[in-house]
C-alpha cells in the first residue's frame, strides 16, 4: 500500500479519535488513559511479526524484549482498566449491579 | 497480506473506535473496555494466523506468557492510590516496545519507511525514558534537587539532540546495524529521562498525558514502517487521546505545555504571603458544624491519596447523609497525579459517581453550600488564582470554595502548596483548619459523628 493511502488512514484516524475522545467526561479520564494505554499494546502485533522472522541472536533478543514489554503493557492495561471500571457505581443502578 | 486478514484487521479497528466511544459514559465504559479487549484478541489472532513464518515460535509464546502473567499480577495488585505509577510503567513499556520493533525492522526498511523507523525509535525511546522517571518520581523512589533543574533540562535537550543527529546520520547513510540503533535509542531514552527529572509532582497529570500521546504516536509510526493499517489506526487513537488530555490538563493549570516542561517549578515566582491568623478547629466542633449543615461539598486533593483516607471520607459522608445532609464532591481536573485520579480513589471507596461533580458544574453551587471540607487539596482552592495578578497561580481555574459559608481545611501542618504560595484561603475569616494526618482527622470525625446520633 502506498504511503499516501496510509497517510489518509492516519488523518482520518486523527479526526475520528478527536471526535470520539473529546466526549469523554473528566470523571472517566483515568480509565480512558489506562484503556488507551492498553490499546498501544497493539504494538505486540508488530513485535510478533518481527520475532517470527528475525535472524541472529541480537535481533532475536531485541524482538523478544519487544514482545515482553508489549505483552505486559497490553494485558496489564486491560486488566487494570477493567478493575477501575468495576468500581464505578451509580446510586441509580445500585440495585442491579453488584 | 490476504484480503481476509485485512478484513479481520478492519473489524478490529472498528471495535477499537467503538470501544473508545463506549468509554465516554460511566454506564457503558466497562463494556467499552471489553470491546477493546475483543478487538485486541482479534488483531493478535489474525496476526498469528496469517504470519508468513513461525521461527522461534516457542520462545515467543514463552515470553508472551511471562509478560502477560506479569501484566495480570501487577494490574491486580496495584493500589488505586498508585494508579499513576502503574499507568506510567505500562506506557513506558509500550514506547520501549515500539522503539525495539522499529529497530528490528530498520535494516529491512528503505526510503520513507526507514526514516519513519528512525522516528519511531526516537519517540518510543523518549517515552520509555520519561515514563520510567515519572514512575520513579511518583513512587517517591527518586527525588531531585530543584537547583539542578536548569542543568538537567539543558543536558536532556542536548542528549535528545545528539540522538536525533545520530538517527539523521543513520538515515542519510543508510548504514548502521543493530548496535547503532541501540545507541540512538539509549541516547533518546536518556534524554527523555533527563527532561522528565525536574518536572514537579503537581505537573504529573500533564506529563503522563503527554507520554501517553508519544507512545501512541510511536505505535502509529511503527504501523507506517510495517505497512500495517491497524497499528496506524490504534496508535493514532491513543495519540489523539493523549493529546486531548494534555491540552485539557494544561488548560486546567492555566499553563502552556512548554511552560510545564521547560518552566517547571514556579517556586521561584514571587511568593505571596497572606496576612491574617489561622484559626484551628477541633474534630468535635467540625462534626457539629457538618452535622447541622444542609449542603456539604468535599474537595479532595492529592493529600487524600497520600493519606489513603478515601474509606474514611466515605464513612463521613455516609454518616452525614444519614443525618439528611446533602453531600457532593467537587473535583478539580488536575487534582491528584493523573487525569481523573480522585474519581478512581472515591469509586474504590464505593462513592457513587453521581456525587462526583466536575469543576464547572460544582462552582455555581458553592454560594449556597454550608460547609466545604477540603481534604488534602491546596492550589486548586487558592483564591489568589482569581485575584492576585502577580501570583504564579494567577489565571488558573479553581474551585471557588471561598464562596461557601464555612470552609474546613484538613491539613497536616502549615506547609505550602506546590506552587510555593501561601493560600489566602487559610486565613479567611470563614476558614477553620483541622490539623493532622487526613486519615486520623477523618477517623476522629467519624467517631464524633457516630456519638452525635
Amino acid at each position: 500500500m502506498s504511503l499516501i493511502a496510509e497517510l489518509y488512514i492516519f488523518v482520518l484516524a486523527v479526526l475520528a479519535g478527536f471526535q470520539v475522545i473529546a466526549k469523554v467526561p473528566s470523571i472517566l479520564h483515568t480509565p480512558l488513559m489506562s484503556a488507551t494505554n492498553a490499546i498501544h499494546g497493539i504494538i505486540l502485533v508488530g513485535a510478533l511479526v518481527l520475532a517470527f522472522s528475525v535472524h541472529g541472536t541480537a535481533s532475536l533478543a531485541i524482538a523478544l524484549t519487544a514482545v515482553l514489554f508489549a505483552s505486559i503493557n497490553l494485558v496489564g492495561g486491560f486488566v487494570v482498566t477493567d478493575r477501575i471500571l468495576g468500581m464505578f457505581r451509580s446510586d441509580r443502578e445500585a440495585g442491579r449491579s453488584s | 497480506m490476504s484480503a481476509l486478514a485485512q478484513l479481520l484487521y478492519m473489524a478490529s479497528a472498528t471495535l477499537f473506535v467503538l470501544g473508545v466511544r463506549f468509554l465516554g459514559s460511566p454506564a457503558s465504559a466497562r463494556s467499552g473496555n471489553r470491546l477493546l479487549a475483543i478487538g485486541m484478541l482479534l488483531a493478535l489472532g489474525t496476526t498469528v494466523a496469517f504470519a508468513p513464518r513461525y521461527d522461534h515460535v516457542a520462545w515467543v509464546a514463552l515470553v508472551a506468557l511471562v509478560g502477560g502473567t506479569i501484566g495480570v499480577v501487577s494490574a491486580r495488585r496495584v493500589r488505586m492510590t498508585a494508579m499513576p505509577q502503574m499507568v506510567a510503567v505500562f506506557n513506558g513499556l509500550g514506547g520501549g516496545s515500539a522503539a525495539l520493533v522499529a529497530a528490528g525492522g530498520w535494516s529491512g526498511a528503505s526510503g520513507s519507511a526507514a526514516w519513519l523507523a528512525l522516528l519511531t525509535m526516537l519517540l518510543g525511546a523518549v517515552s520509555f525514558g520519561g515514563s520510567i522517571i515519572a514512575f520513579l518520581k511518583l513512587q517517591e523512589w527518586l527525588r531531585v534537587d530543584m537547583r539542578l533543574s536548569l542543568a538537567l533540562r539543558v543536558l536532556g535537550l542536548a542528549v535528545v539532540a545528539a540522538a536525533v543527529a545520530g538517527a539523521g546520520l543513520m538515515g542519510a547513510s543508510g548504514h548502521g546495524g543493530v548496535g547503532a540503533a541501540l545507541g540512538v535509542m539509549a541516547a533518546a531514552a536518556a534524554g527523555g529521562a533527563l527532561l522528565t527529572l525536574p518536572i514537579g509532582g503537581a505537573d504529573m497529570p500533564v506529563v503522563i498525558s503527554l507520554l501517553n500521546a508519544l507512545t501512541g504516536l510511536s505505535a502509529a509510526a511503527t504501523g507506517f514502517v510495517l505497512q500495517n493499517q491497524l497499528l496506524i489506526i490504534a496508535g493514532t487513537l491513543v495519540g489523539a487521546s493523549g493529546t486531548i488530555l494534555t491540552q485539557q490538563m494544561s488548560r486546567a493549570m492555566h499553563r502552556s505545555l512548554i511552560n510545564v516542561i521547560w518552566g517547571g517549578q514556579v517556586a521561584q515566582g514571587e511568593a505571596l504571603s497572606a496576612d491574617g491568623t489561622v484559626q484551628p478547629i477541633t474534630p468535635d466542633d467540625t462534626a457539629m458544624l457538618l452535622r447541622y449543615a444542609k449542603k456539604v461539598v468535599v474537595v479532595p486533593g492529592y493529600g487524600l491519596a497520600v493519606a489513603r483516607a478515601q474509606l474514611e471520607v466515605k464513612q463521613v459522608i455516609d454518616l452525614l447523609q444519614g443525618f439528611g445532609v446533602e453531600v457532593l464532591f467537587g473535583i478539580h481536573p488536575v487534582a491528584g497525579r493523573m487525569p481523573g485520579h480522585m474519581n478512581v480513589l472515591l469509586a474504590e471507596a464505593d462513592v457513587s459517581y453521581d456525587q462526583l461533580w466536575e469543576m464547572d458544574r460544582i462552582n455555581p453551587r458553592f454560594r449556597d453550600t454550608d460547609v466545604v471540607l477540603v481534604v488534602g487539596a491546596n492550589d486548586v482552592t487558592n483564591p489568589a488564582a482569581r485575584t492576585a495578578v502577580g501570583s504564579p497561580l494567577y489565571g488558573m481555574p479553581i474551585l471557588n470554595v471561598d464562596e461557601a459559608r464555612n470552609v474546613i481545611v484538613l491539613k497536616r501542618s502549615m506547609g505550602r502548596g506546590f506552587a510555593g504560595v501561601d493560600n489566602p484561603l487559610y486565613v479567611d475569616a470563614k476558614t477553620r483548619m483541622l490539623f493532622g494526618d487526613a486519615k486520623h482527622s477523618l477517623g476522629a470525625l467519624v467517631r464524633e459523628l457516630e456519638t452525635a446520633q
